[in-house]
């Protein structure tokens, strides 16, 4: 296996003629055959830097090397190997699903395979509406086009761009395992989002990009060991009114009830001093009836990253 | 040369004429239709013939050229536009094709619906007018270079349009007026000295005159000229489209 980065960023940046600068100096690199999600706020320069990517946008600065070629002076090779499914739901309202995916893969450059069209549309469930015009579908229906459209060509590089924006459990359950049936073939996937349970369940590696700055890029379990804070709550048997003095030590809050203590630590840490907390409490007779600890989410962790950023531009 | 994405784009533009076949077609021809009983017949009966030609023949490659025009640069204006409007664009501009290939799939599609539509109006006049074709290779010829001069035309006014008031502006505006005072119902000879100097500015006289040779060999201008002037346009339209695809302009940025 190749282990060169399928796509390798370096230097991009893309003002837009009205002067809003989208991106700012990105540089990143996406592992082969590996899933990476792009997590960012609206606005954030998520969809620039896919258009930038599939030779939808032109960069104001920066080259981009994918699947071994340059994607501005070597566009066909790179987008021969590249399926884009977009953010919104564009499709042509009166082709029929079959003419729509067909037409795809001839513009992708690929000849006709009835019996390929026929399984990506089985695949995603599209098949009894292979004569259907697109303008009868449902919402989720046409993303599904979209999808059977940016895989027509049997590209290597798959973008999902905010692929669960309206669709339902169901779709988002299919188009899951189907991303994954992909990677087990060896697609690369990079998906955008703002829903952070998605990136924690499906990726391998996570980019945070925030105001076009790409704040922090990490493998999803150490960005989460990293970064990731627990949370030890105790039960009281008997509600406090303040918190001990002798406990200063400790990062302690009380919860506004009096009868929760939470004390949060960093997982990182050699000796987090939950033994020695526990202790101290049982010394002052401070006694608890249950005791539970929580580990944070992606979202903590993720809006911790894009405050600190926004802490240290201004 | 991806040819499998120009035969895509093709097959969906002409897939795209033929759903709206009766407002493609229809339409058209019974504009044509009336222009013949109007001018050919009410009105064409009462005038002298032009040049040995009676007046019904001679407004016959004027009237197809007025077609032409019309019809080449709102099939291809609108079939880029409408990519533009609806969003689907980003597939075509994420695609491994170059902007030749691009051209041929939209403008070989419009030209070939053009060139359709004017054989279409050729026949029709037949039913109204007798005429015969001098030099029926020529008159191919002029049809197919008019045919795709314009649908190129028409491919940039669909590029930098950005509503469909800037899509119908250029035709009404522009298109169709030079089209009238281009010598379609007229021969430029019959205007006073000064008109005809003008008239000489405005590309279409150029177009329908050499087209008008190719029938009943006569021509208010040299035909090498008439030749010229089209592929000038063209040239001047293809370095256009390249510039766009070049920079980018209004679509990648």
């Amino acid at each position: 296996m190749n282990n060169d980065p399928i796509i390798s960023i370096r230097g991009v940046s893309k003002t837009y003629a009205g002067g809003f600068q989208a991106l700012k100096n990105i540089n990143l690199d996406i592992k082969r055959g590996e899933i990476f999600a792009l997590l960012g706020a609206n606005g954030a320069g998520k969809t620039t830097l896919i258009g930038v990517i599939c030779g939808i946008v032109n960069a104001s600065a920066g080259t981009i090397i994918a699947d071994g070629h340059d994607t501005v002076r070597d566009y066909r090779a790179v987008r021969a190997a590249i399926g884009l499914v977009p953010q919104e739901l564009h499709t042509d309202a009166f082709e029929s699903v079959w003419a729509t995916v067909s037409f795809s893969r001839g513009l992708f450059g690929k000849p006709p395979n009835p019996a390929y069209v026929e399984k990506v549309l089985r695949d995603l469930s599209l098949w009894d509406k292979r004569d259907a015009k697109i303008m009868s579908l449902s919402g989720g229906m046409k993303r599904r086009v979209l999808i059977a459209k940016a895989l027509a060509h049997e590209p290597t590089i798959l973008f999902l761009d905010e692929p669960s924006a309206g669709v339902d459990v169901e779709l988002r359950h299919d188009m899951w395992r189907m991303v994954r049936e992909l990677r087990a073939n060896g697609t690369t996937i990079i998906l955008t989002t703002h829903y952070i349970e998605e990136a924690e369940d499906m990726a391998d590696r996570i980019g945070v990009i925030n105001k076009g700055e790409l704040i922090i890029v990490e493998d999803k379990a150490v960005l989460m060991r990293k970064l990731g804070k627990k949370q030890l709550m105790l039960t009281l048997r008997q509600p406090m009114s303040e918190i001990p003095s002798e406990l200063g030590a400790w990062a302690l809050t009380l919860t506004e009830d009096g009868e929760r203590l939470v004390y949060s630590f960093d997982t990182q840490e050699e000796e987090t001093g939950i033994a020695v907390l526990l202790r101290r409490l049982s010394e002052h007779g401070i006694d608890f009836k249950d005791l539970s600890s929580s580990e944070s989410s992606l979202e903590d962790i993720f809006v911790s990253l894009v405050h600190q950023s926004q802490g240290t531009q201004s | 040369m991806n040819i499998y994405g120009i035969r895509a784009i093709y097959r969906f533009e002409m897939a795209r004429t033929f759903r709206t076949l009766a407002q493609s077609i229809a339409a058209p021809v019974l504009t044509t239709s009336l222009y013949f009983i109007v001018f050919g017949k009410a009105i064409g009966s009462r005038m002298g013939d032009i040049d040995s030609v009676s007046y019904g023949a001679f407004i016959i490659p004027g009237l197809v050229m007025l077609n032409l025009l019309n019809e080449s640069i709102s099939n291809a204006s609108f079939g880029i536009y409408m990519p533009k409007w609806a969003g689907t664009i980003y597939e075509l501009l994420s695609a491994p094709v170059s902007w030749i290939e691009v051209l041929l799939g939209y403008v070989g599609a419009a030209a070939t619906k053009s060139v359709l539509l004017g054989l279409l109006i050729l026949g029709t006049a037949r039913l109204f007018v007798p005429y015969e074709i001098a030099h029926p290779l020529w008159m191919i010829g002029f049809l197919l270079l008019t045919a795709v001069t314009f649908s190129l035309f028409g491919f940039i006014i669909g590029l930098w349009a950005d509503s469909f008031q800037k899509l119908q502006v250029v035709p009404m505006l522009v298109v169709t007026p030079l089209t009238f005072l281009g010598g379609a119902f007229y021969s430029i000879n019959m205007l006073p000295p000064l008109w005809q100097k003008v008239t000489l500015f405005n590309p279409v006289v150029y177009l329908i005159s050499g087209f008008r040779w190719s029938f009943y060999g006569m021509a208010d201008v040299d035909v090498a000229m008439s030749i010229g002037m089209t592929f000038g346009f063209l040239t001047v339209c293809l370095i256009f489209v390249w510039w766009v695809f070049k920079t980018g302009y209004k679509i990648r940025n």
